[in-house]
């Protein structure tokens, strides 16, 4: 079904180094490109200068913790996606799926509406926990019963459970209208005005996770085969499905976390992987963590470009009375812009069925 | 298990059906629990009315206030209710038996996320032209979308993986804009498009029944007839073909059905949620795969659940008139969780 362009391992090393050489020049991009334009020395010696310039100001305190997260965030939801419909066997799941974002959004909503929390940094552990309160629910959930976790019960729990607290988080919206203009922003999922403490807390989970995420990877590609399958060769799929939850719960909550729910990366990213390595998981979790975070960096710097000051989109939107923005467009609606013709470009290349 | 068959064979028509006898009790069972949620719901709000007089007054016989209330305000509002729930289902079960995934639905594929476009677009930029022009709105997003999506995932016939994912990457693109047009938007025409987008049943009048009903009565039957290709499709593409199935025609009439009934759908309630997704998972696990019984159950859960969601957004945080859409998702959700839990132990 799925045609793979890189057939071999030394074809796949070396296009493994050419996206970490897209991913190196996408970090670089992230810290020069931007509204403040800044030249090259000063970018080498931001963090050396013991009285730093305005520009070098910026680097330090703006753009690198931005690309930071942009490359850490998207890495982990690619891993996490790939991760999801490997488990749910469905090329249409992503975290999303898992009831994960929902959870989140609606006890950041909560939280925002009736304890009156509003700093961003309040945000990253109210929304880590939510998220991990709906994943262990799917999960639970879909373990219910007799054969334990199969991938068409995962799908309706978490489908369910996903519905389920969006519309609570709507009614939360509906009635309580002040919230709306507090949380929109984080709700479309946005990397701006995050501080690096935000990313330094949820790291260590992210570091842990994506080891396990390298460890799973064989045990993955033998359950990929089916559950008698992989049974029969020895393994206790009961265990390998649990750590995936596991590490799917530490990468999406921690994405969500830090920078609220982006969408489609997590879905888009495993599937550029798929068509480029085939269907062997040690070799799609390092390309999706490369693709991953190169996206979301890419994304990232078109945000800032899309709505910047004078920019054709901004005149024409002004022209029809909408309200000037002053800060910049959520990157989640850029990863939705971008991200949606490439995947139908991938969807119609690739399933030729 | 064994299983007891109604067989009915016209003479003169090609018409035959096998109808299971369990599917026949759920489905009457659940007319039933539809009907009396609709009485009961016409009767309940700021002026409770008793069943028996909604009963007379419905049939033109009741005492001329409670009349004047049911006709002009409870009636078509209740209609429409039931409507978008039985066509959401409806076209969600065709999508999945066509996708063969369970995750189909009109919700997923773009259709309700182009529509939204249009709608949101419409309230937060043209809305001096007056809400009257909002369900068209919606259905030129809804139309325009399933037209792209249709076309992008042409490529010498359509493979329905192709185009769910096609549909799922218009999805997502959709999505982005609406939240683009809502940071955009001055703060009450956001909180507007929030509630539209919540999927409401609220403005309803006989001109919204007028609106959907013809679409209604033209296609739920013409899915009916063509749910015996259902059928066929739904073991793959190439046992459909031996069994001499046109797959490609039928496919398309098929899609072009369920996107029909969603679309208008959609143009009058907005996206209420769950509905095109659950009710078909519901109707399986209640009645088997069989789609000559699925779509009719799937309907019936549909109609039920706007109904019952509708009735408590209404009179349960009276004087607060909620969308209806909050509601459906919080009554089938655990529904679908426990029919889910008891299926696995059998």
């Amino acid at each position: 079904m799925f045609q793979r362009i890189l057939p071999n391992t030394m074809t796949r090393s070396i296009g493994l180094l050419i996206s970490c050489a897209v991913l190196v020049f996408c970090l670089i991009g992230s810290i020069k490109l931007g509204l403040t334009k800044i030249d090259w020395n000063a970018m080498l010696h931001a963090y050396g200068t013991a009285n730093p310039s305005e520009e070098q100001l910026v680097i330090r305190t703006t753009r690198v913790p931005r690309a930071l997260i942009a490359l850490c965030v998207g890495a982990s939801l690619a891993i996490s996606g790939a991760l999801m419909q490997a488990l749910t066997r469905n090329p249409l799941a992503s975290p999303t799926i898992f009831g994960i974002n929902a959870g989140a959004a609606f006890f950041v909503v909560l939280a925002a509406s009736y304890l009156s929390a509003s700093s961003y940094h309040t945000f990253t552990w109210i929304a880590f926990f939510g998220a991990a309160v709906s994943g262990s629910i799917v999960y639970a959930l879909s373990s219910l019963g007799r054969g334990g976790l199969t991938p068409l019960k995962l799908t309706l729990a978490g489908a369910a459970i996903t519905a389920f607290f969006h519309t609570l988080t709507q009614g939360v919206l509906v009635t309580e209208e002040s919230t709306l203009d507090e949380v929109l922003y984080w709700l479309s999922g946005s990397i701006v005005g995050r501080k690096l403490e935000m990313l330094t807390d949820i790291l260590p989970f992210f570091i842990t996770a994506w080891l396990v995420a390298l460890i799973l990877a064989r045990p993955i590609n033998t359950l990929t085969m089916g559950e008698h399958i992989a049974r029969g060769l020895g393994q206790k799929t009961g265990w390998v499905k649990l750590l995936a939850a596991l590490v799917i719960i530490f990468l999406a909550g921690g994405s969500v976390a830090v920078a609220g729910p982006i969408g489609l990366v997590g879905l888009v990213v495993p599937h550029i992987a798929r068509t480029l390595v085939g269907s062997d998981f040690r070799w799609i979790i390092p390309y999706c963590a490369v693709l991953g975070g190169s996206f979301l960096l890419l994304a990232d710097i078109g945000a800032r470009y899309l709505i910047m000051p004078g920019s054709p989109l901004v005149d024409l939107l002004s022209g029809l009375g909408a309200r000037t923005l002053s800060d910049e467009v959520p990157v989640g609606v850029i990863t939705a812009l971008i991200g949606a013709p490439f995947f139908i470009y991938i969807a119609r290349r690739s399933i030729t069925e | 298990m064994r299983k007891k068959h109604l067989a009915i064979r016209l003479k003169s028509l090609p018409v035959s059906l096998l109808i299971d006898l369990r599917a026949l009790i759920i489905m009457v069972l659940l007319a039933l629990l539809g009907l009396s949620v609709f009485v009961y719901s016409i009767g309940s709000g700021e002026m409770t009315i008793a069943p028996w007089n909604v009963l007379t007054a419905l049939i033109g016989q009741g005492s001329p206030a409670d009349e004047m209330v049911i006709q002009t305000l409870r009636l078509p509002r209740a209609l429409v209710a039931l409507f978008v729930g039985a066509s959401m289902a409806v076209a969600g079960s065709i999508l999945q038996g066509i996708m063969r995934n369970p995750l189909a639905s009109p919700d997923i594929i773009g259709i309700t996320g182009g529509a939204s476009v249009t709608a949101v677009a419409f309230l937060t930029l043209f809305s001096d032209w007056g809400a009257r022009w909002l369900p068209a709105a919606a259905f030129v997003g809804g139309s325009i979308t399933a037209l792209l999506i249709y076309a992008l995932a042409w490529k010498k016939g359509v493979s329905p993986l192709r185009l769910v994912l096609i549909g799922i990457g218009i999805n997502s693109a959709a999505n982005g804009l609406t939240t683009l047009l809502l940071i955009l938007s001055p703060i009450y025409a956001t909180s507007q498009a929030m509630a539209w987008l919540a999927g409401s049943v609220y403005a309803s009048s006989w001109e919204t029944v007028w609106t959907i009903l013809p679409w209604f009565i033209v296609l739920v039957p013409l899915a009916m007839i063509l749910s015996r290709q259902l059928n066929a499709q739904q073991m793959g593409e190439a046992i459909a073909t031996q069994l001499g199935t046109s797959v490609q025609k039928q496919r398309f009439l098929l899609i072009l059905v369920s996107i029909a009934l969603a679309t208008s759908a959609v143009a009058v309630s907005g996206p209420i949620g769950f509905i095109g997704l659950m009710s078909p998972h519901i109707a399986r696990l209640l009645t088997g795969p069989s789609f000559g019984q699925l779509l009719p159950v799937s309907g019936l859960i549909g109609a039920c659940l706007v109904l019952v969601a509708d009735l408590i957004a209404r009179t349960a945080f009276s004087p607060l008139d909620l969308p209806a859409g909050l509601f459906t998702a919080v009554l089938g959700a655990p529904f679908l969780i426990y029919l889910l839990y008891s299926h696995g132990r059998t």
